[in-house]
């Protein structure tokens, strides 16, 4: 402000130093007095006020650089620089250019897909329609996707320019927002429900050792021993519902990094050692030779073949033995890697098979039970592999053990 | 792909059929997953809404029907043209059906949510409704990326969804057997668990006419396999506990 006012005070040089000078030969006449003060000081007031044509001119050469500047910018570029999905699309809304945001988020949107055959939810819909048909130049709304993964968009349409025939769809990622609600309802309603069982017979417990039970040494160890039994339950179910919700916040993995699955799976294998010793499980390896790399988060991936292995172990211990391979998987569609998790136990029943990756779904109560089951770890590998876009086989014949095959995309 | 006609009318009404069709996938979608989330949550309100939804999808099934009619009549196509029209028709059949099974499971959620229902007994039901959905979505976005090479996926979760129905089909009668009281919600809950089944058909359905459009052939006929639940027969002494 200061300098602007400095600025135009120096524009107006020469009207100010006849301002003065009228003041000096005033006064040289005259003798200073009220009548010429004021007019004076009004003079320099207008002289600070005037636009300064300097301005002006920095102004226009400011225009001209943007001008030269936007006419290098592509809108291929600058569509690419914006980090949420945007998609730029013709009258007949067919689109012209998605960015890689948009690319990562809905996949298989090509220029040339027809835009309404592709987002077909009626807001969408209606969206586009009144869009298009120059009704209203932009409009917001609220768009949500149930499948594969919940998400939720904010989505503002608009055209673009004057007369440029084209259009912009914006997708404002809300999902996150949306999840932390949903998963405190979810994570009370689950939790509520599975941990009343475990609290119950704490607190029945409790009750027999105050009374019945008060001055009985033996059973005093043994029901202190089933309430630990019952608090570590409780504590690896909260884990387990923790991770799941945590899985569910975040609904698609950031692209670019890349898993060496024959280092991760081995980790997993000797994480599990004692636990396979524990259960008299042997771990064999049939691993493919060459890289074996797949895109994906390690950590995530890591907990995957972790739970099945730690299953495969728990479940098939009657098998005596566990085989981890590692194969390239490129017959069907779509490329990719096969790890497969191949106990020799008793085996699923067929009628279980399309229903244990469900929350809490136990084929077998008391089995779970005793080899600490949370209900969640399967629900847990299915939430991951379709974040990967991955599949999940589960082969099994009762009596002849079961087979958990993961199918994850190369490219 | 596309050519383009001399009249570019034609083009234009082509496209205006299959934005149609689109748009009535968009509804049915909507209307399925509305109503399954109305069974869940009990909540009458929601499933009043999708029952008073399904009348869009008639009106829209009648429009396409009748504007396929007038193209035959005026431009007399040929080949993939033809497929195109003859195909339109036929999907959006498919598709009101889809809204009226919706429609149906709608229908059945003040029954079934009437007195307090454990939580496990959705579960499943919810589970179908995700597969059921993912087909139908996979198969609309087919429709609109024309690439049928990748159509095969249609068979394998037609698979699972059958799996997954007599699944749940064993599970119901199990709970029914337990207790008389389960009864009533549990047979509303086979007839939606079948009418999500159908669900499933339909969009396979959907997919064949989509592999016929875009390549002029049938799909390859695949061995039979539907569900088991005509076998299914649950012992009278009730399970051990």
């Amino acid at each position: 402000m200061a300098q602007l006012v400095a600025t135009r005070l120096w524009n107006s040089r020469w009207l100010l130093a006849a301002g003065v000078v009228a003041v000096l030969i005033a006064f040289a006449f005259a003798g200073i007095s009220a009548y010429v003060l004021i007019p004076a000081l009004l003079l320099l007031l207008v002289a600070a006020m005037l636009p300064a044509a300097g301005l002006r001119q920095s102004a226009e050469s400011a225009a001209a650089i943007e001008a030269i500047g936007l006419q290098r910018l592509s809108g291929e570029y600058l569509a690419a620089a914006v980090a949420d999905p945007l998609i730029i699309f013709d009258r007949s809304a067919t689109i012209v250019h998605a960015n890689a945001a948009a690319f990562a988020a809905f996949g298989g949107i090509a220029p040339g897909l027809s835009l309404p055959l592709k987002f077909r939810a009626p807001e969408m819909q209606t969206l586009l329609d009144s869009v298009l048909s120059g009704t209203i130049a932009s409009d917001v709304v609220d768009y949500t996707e149930k499948l594969p993964v919940e998400r939720a968009y904010r989505v503002s349409a608009s055209s673009v320019g004057h007369g440029t025939d084209l259009y912009v769809l914006v997708f404002k990622d809300q999902s996150e927002a949306r999840r932390i609600d949903r998963m405190r309802a979810d994570f009370i309603a689950n939790a509520s429900h599975e941990l009343r069982t475990p609290l119950a017979s704490i607190a029945g417990f409790i009750e027999t050792l105050r009374g019945p039970a008060r001055n009985d040494p033996a059973a005093r160890e043994q029901f202190l021993q089933i309430m630990q039994n019952q608090t570590g339950r409780m504590a690896r179910l909260i884990d387990d519902l923790l991770s799941l919700s945590r899985l569910e916040m975040k609904p698609y993995l950031k692209p670019g990094t890349e898993v060496d699955l024959r280092q991760t799976v081995d980790s997993v294998i000797d994480s599990l050692a004692p636990l396979a010793r524990e259960n008299n499980v042997t771990i064999e390896r049939d691993f493919a030779t060459g890289p074996l790399n797949v895109p994906g988060d390690r950590d995530e991936l890591f907990q995957v073949f972790e739970n099945l292995l730690e299953n495969a172990c728990k479940y098939g211990q009657s098998g005596g033995r566990v085989l981890v391979s590692i194969a390239r998987g490129d017959d069907g569609s779509e490329p990719g890697i096969d790890v497969t998790i191949r106990d020799f136990g008793p085996g699923i029943p067929e009628e279980h098979i399309p229903r244990i990756t469900e929350r809490f779904y136990r084929i077998d109560v008391e089995t779970s039970r005793t080899q600490k089951g949370t209900g969640l770890g399967l629900s847990i590998v299915k939430h991951i592999l379709t974040r990967h876009n991955a599949r999940l086989t589960i082969w099994s014949e009762v009596g002849k053990g079961a087979a958990f095959s993961v199918h994850l995309p190369t490219h | 792909m596309q050519s383009v006609h001399i009249m570019s009318a034609f083009d234009e009404e082509l496209k205006y059929l299959s934005k149609r069709i689109a748009a009535m996938g968009g509804h049915a979608e909507r209307m399925v997953e509305q109503a399954v989330a109305a069974l869940v949550n009990a909540d009458p309100g929601l499933a009043e809404k999708v029952i008073r939804d399904d009348a869009v999808l008639d009106e829209g099934q009648r429009e396409i029907d009748d504007k396929a009619i007038i193209i035959i009549a005026k431009r007399q196509p040929m080949a993939t043209d033809l497929r195109e029209i003859v195909g339109a028709i036929r999907i959006s059949a498919d598709l009101e059906r889809v809204g009226d099974l919706g429609k149906n499971v709608a229908k059945r959620v003040v029954a079934v949510t009437d007195g307090r229902q454990p939580t496990s007994l959705f579960r499943g039901l919810e589970a179908l409704a995700n597969l059921a959905l993912t087909q139908l979505k996979e198969v609309l976005d087919v429709y609109a990326s024309r690439s049928v090479d990748k159509i095969g996926f249609v068979r394998d979760r037609d698979d699972q969804i059958d799996a997954m129905y007599t699944s749940l089909f064993r599970e119901l009668l199990t709970y029914m057997m337990e207790d008389p009281r389960n009864i009533t919600p549990c047979t509303h809950l086979l007839f939606c668990a079948k009418n999500i089944e159908r669900i499933g058909d339909h969009a396979t359905n959907i997919a064949e006419t989509i592999y016929y459009i875009v390549t002029g052939d049938q799909m390859p006929a695949e061995r039979p396999k539907g569900d088991k639940t005509d076998k299914i027969s649950v012992s009278a002494t009730p399970p051990a506990k």
